[in-house]
């Protein structure tokens, strides 16, 4: 049971983000992963619409949207951020803990992604601590799930 | 959320956070704030590079608070006005600040607070008697809610280095932006 692929979208559904970690995870073009992510990104929108009940009354970003959804084969969950990044990562099915996974992934994000002046809003994350940060958090997530 | 448990969540928040010297912060923006008086020259232009420094620091802490303070969501703009004064300054200034003088349409409020860790060190020369010294605080607090869809003005209207008792940030709502897409997009 492991992290496969973890995915960072911009609030526009442009890819800023994306590794595959897991052995199994099928290895997809870029040009995929671009699609992909806009694809999933249209996704959370759309479900947001299809809301049967109002939203949790928040003035701020929406609070909807797919947090977690399962496959025979395997486990997706997604986390937005108020400020409409949006996280998400696929792992074997019945991984546990991918909540807490993102919300590690969201407070590295906030640290060595947006304290980083050179790093331009919106775009691809670029970054080598960044990079070794969110291999560190789903190298521990592997062992606390044994 | 009551404001007390509100200020326990700044509480939190501000001892998780990493600390850097009080002294390094104050000197820093001192020479800071006076190496652009020497630059500009002029004291609107420096309230406004101040302020837009600010926001460009806003728009990037945004996510820091937000990944960290576990505040709740705001149902109203209220809300997030006791959130920005117990959470947030708490968090980043190691100061609360307090939440007054709301406006007859709740739409504009007051943050006020006495303890100004940018301001410790700092005398106001008479000369630039026009410079909010913490202007810088205006623009974080544009940037930030800009970021999660509340367009804001801020500024300052009291400040301590100006002789007065305490500092004023007046926050007024303009528009909630809206970030859907149109349904029609044909």
């Amino acid at each position: 049971m492991a992290v496969q692929s973890l995915f960072v979208v911009n609030k526009a559904g442009g890819l800023m983000f994306q590794r595959t970690y897991g052995e199994t995870a099928p290895r997809l073009t870029p040009n995929d992963y671009l699609h992909l992510a806009s694809t999933f990104h249209g996704m959370q929108l759309l479900v947001q619409e299809l809301s049967p009940s109002p939203l949790p009354k928040s003035i701020t970003a929406p609070t909807g949207g797919i947090r977690a959804l399962e496959t025979p084969s395997l486990s997706l969950a997604a986390l937005t951020s108020p400020t409409g990044v949006q996280f998400f990562v696929t792992a074997d099915v019945a991984t546990e803990r991918l909540g807490a996974l993102l919300a590690e992934v969201y407070r590295v994000y906030s640290d060595v992604v947006m304290k980083n002046p050179f790093y331009v809003l919106d775009m691809p994350i670029r970054c080598e601590r960044w990079e070794s940060a969110v291999r560190g958090v789903v190298e521990r997530h592997a062992r606390l799930s044994g | 959320m009551s404001k007390a448990s509100l200020s326990k969540l700044g509480d939190a928040a501000f001892e998780r956070t990493d600390k850097v010297s009080a002294e390094l912060l104050a000197l820093t923006y001192g020479s800071f704030v006076r190496q652009l008086l020497i630059d500009y020259e002029d004291a609107e232009e420096v309230n406004a590079q101040l302020a837009k420094m600010g926001y460009n620091i806003g728009v990037r802490l945004v996510d820091d608070f937000l990944a960290k303070s576990n505040a709740p969501p705001c149902a109203s703009f209220a809300d997030t006005a006791d959130i920005v004064a117990k959470v947030a300054f708490k968090m980043f200034l190691g100061v609360p600040a307090l939440v007054g003088s709301w406006s007859s349409d709740r739409r504009t409020f007051s943050l006020v607070f006495t303890d100004n860790p940018l301001a410790e060190f700092t005398e106001l020369p008479e000369k630039w008697g026009g410079v909010w010294y913490s202007n810088v605080l205006c623009g974080v607090i544009k940037g930030a809610l800009e970021m999660v869809q509340m367009e804001v003005d801020a500024r300052f209207v009291r400040c301590t280095l100006r002789g007065e008792d305490l500092n004023e940030i007046r926050v007024t709502l303009l528009q909630v932006l809206q970030e859907k897409p149109p349904v029609d997009d044909e």
